[in-house]
């Protein structure tokens, strides 16, 4: 018996040897590929960032532009310890958090209603999701002059009708306004993905379900829930990442005036308005902690949704 | 029993849309009235229509802002298409180390609120003086763009068949042939989409063209904001105005709706 050690060919060893070097080419193109995108990226929005990490360190108010000093934490003390910074916050979280919770459920109401074979089913769709299309700013203006103004507006019009009287949306009820303007918008947005949620469910495991005599709302409960789940995750992410940056129809409907001064608006009004640029970019920094704490919160499902997509 | 329950359900999905339409419907509708009517309590549903406020707002020279608006979007879109197909292009068909890194990455920029970087922006943007300047602005909705046009664009890639890919390797395409003649087609929706909502946002983007803008380069939502002045009557041309406004993107979106919410569902899901 002989025994034969493999021995590769030199064919084989160049053969291997070039697949090694084409993968290394391979990799080397792939991130030239990805280069330019990220570079772009980091120095539109990651450079100026810690450019306002400085800032916000520094003594510096517009009014008396040569007397820029290092302020190590102070700007941070008068943000926490300011009578701004609390109520601030809590028009973030009361606004962005009704908006989102309210245009969620209408939006899953709507994605039900619009998932059913109906007559004109198309056409409603796509009136639906125009709310989503239409240029914030416009609808604001629109909003408060036309339908919410206190003399000519529609909405006033209608509680006339019923009987009510007139509510001055804008100064009375500001905090209602801004969620119900917020809500109309984004409700469109939250029905999409809850309807591509309900499309991507599997009609024979619903007839089945109907067949054993599970009723349209057992069936609901304990089958769509449990489907749509992992997009409202994703809804509800976005959603609120969106809506904690709104900023047009509070600059144009109330000026953040009776509780509708989020963070981002406060922001506005100290750098650009009261020429603060420390205390503003002090601000700016704790905006995007409270952020990153929604963010991190609503990641987790988010990150669990990239590793199973990220693999192909 | 049960058709009269749909019946019912399908009149009252049709009011509940209707709802929701309406203030869009309304706008458009009084932008064809007379300031006198647009103003008028109760409402006129019946009135004289006319294109007399379309007129007017164009000699208010909203004409350059649309132009300005156009340029900004455009523009921006064309360089984040530039920038993200060949990036989402590597993370989904090339091999490259630490993707998930990556993308994580990328997604993570669009979570810096504009309120992170706006003050540096804005006094770079003055000491060089590239204030009020349309291509500075065009640069930062790029740079706010193209984290989702990568996340989304790398869920088309993700559906372009690896073995489609693979033969046009073994036919010894290069990188360049590989990429435009054999997976660009297949994504030409793909890229619509992404181009679509990318436009759609920075048409409709206020915050950085109020503050960053004043005259030269100032873009239409901004214009619009200083449009009313409260004085007298405006509904009518405040109408017209915003629904010049917001035509472009809602016809737009109208037509390319099923690419629009594929982009939508694919980004958001995949």
């Amino acid at each position: 018996m002989t025994t034969t050690i493999e021995v590769p060919t030199a064919t084989q060893v160049h053969r291997a040897t070039q697949a090694g070097i084409a993968h290394k080419k391979k990799a080397r193109a792939s991130r030239a590929l990805v280069l330019p995108a990220l570079v772009f990226s980091v120095i539109l929005t990651q450079v100026p960032f810690l450019v306002t990490i400085y800032f916000s360190l520094l003594n510096w108010n517009q009014l008396r532009p040569s007397e820029i000093k290092f302020a190590w934490f102070k700007n941070y003390a008068v943000v926490f310890t300011g009578p701004d910074f609390l109520p601030s916050l809590f028009a973030t979280v009361v606004i962005t958090g009704s908006s989102v919770i309210l245009s969620l459920l209408l939006g899953l109401f709507f994605a039900v209603l619009l998932d059913r074979k109906f007559v004109g089913r198309g056409l409603a769709r796509t009136l639906m999701i125009t709310p989503f299309l239409v240029m914030p700013a416009a609808a604001a203006l629109i909003w408060k002059w036309s339908l919410l103004d206190v003399n000519v507006g529609m909405v006033n019009w209608a509680l006339h009708l019923v009987g009510l009287s007139a509510i001055a949306w804008n100064t009375d009820l500001p905090v209602v306004t801004i969620i119900m303007m917020l809500t109309w918008q984004y409700t469109p947005f939250m029905m999409l993905i809850l309807l591509a949620g309900l499309q991507s469910q599997s009609r024979e495991v619903l007839e089945a379900a109907s067949v054993d005599g599970a009723g349209p709302w057992r069936t609901f409960q304990w089958m769509t829930l449990p489907h749509l789940r992992q997009y409202i995750e994703i809804a509800t992410l976005l959603g609120s990442i969106m809506l904690l940056q709104a900023f047009d129809p509070i600059a144009i409907m109330t000026k953040g005036t009776g509780g509708t001064k989020t963070l981002s608006y406060l922001l506005y009004e100290r750098a650009f308005i009261g020429l603060d640029v420390g205390q503003a970019a002090a601000f700016g920094v704790v905006t995007v902690a409270v952020t990153i704490g929604v963010a991190t919160i609503a990641l987790r499902t988010l990150f669990k949704v990239f590793i199973n997509g990220g693999e192909r | 029993m049960r058709k009269i329950r749909s019946t019912l359900i399908t009149a009252a999905t049709w009011v509940l849309v209707a709802i929701f339409f309406f203030p869009i419907a309304w706008m458009v509708f009084t932008s064809l009235k007379t300031e006198g009517d647009a103003a008028s309590i109760p409402p006129k549903f019946i009135a004289a229509l006319s294109f007399d406020q379309y007129a007017i707002v164009f000699n208010r020279g909203m004409g350059s802002y649309l132009l300005n608006s156009l340029t900004a979007s455009v523009g921006s879109t064309l360089l984040v298409l530039l920038l993200a197909i060949p990036a989402a292009y590597a993370l989904s068909i090339r091999p490259i180390k630490r993707v998930q890194d990556v993308l994580f990455f990328f997604i993570s920029t669009r979570f810096l609120p504009a309120a992170a970087s706006i003050l540096p922006v804005f006094f770079i943007l003055k000491t060089i003086g590239a204030l009020d300047n349309i291509t500075a602005l065009g640069l930062l909705y790029a740079a706010m763009n193209l984290p989702i046009a990568v996340w989304m664009m790398r869920s088309f890639f993700n559906e372009v068949p690896l073995e489609i890919v693979e033969a046009a390797q073994i036919d010894g395409a290069n990188l360049r042939t590989e990429l435009v003649r054999v997976v660009l087609p297949i994504l030409l929706p793909g890229i619509a989409a992404v181009a679509l909502i990318c436009f759609i946002f920075s048409w409709n983007e206020y915050f950085l063209a109020t503050l960053l803008t004043t005259f030269q380069a100032r873009t239409t939502p901004p214009f619009l904001a200083s449009f009313v002045d409260g004085r007298g009557q405006f509904l009518a041309v405040l109408s017209a105005a915003s629904t010049l406004a917001v035509l472009p993107v809602i016809i737009a979106g109208w037509v390319a709706q099923k690419q629009l919410v594929r982009g939508l569902a694919m980004g958001a899901v995949k």
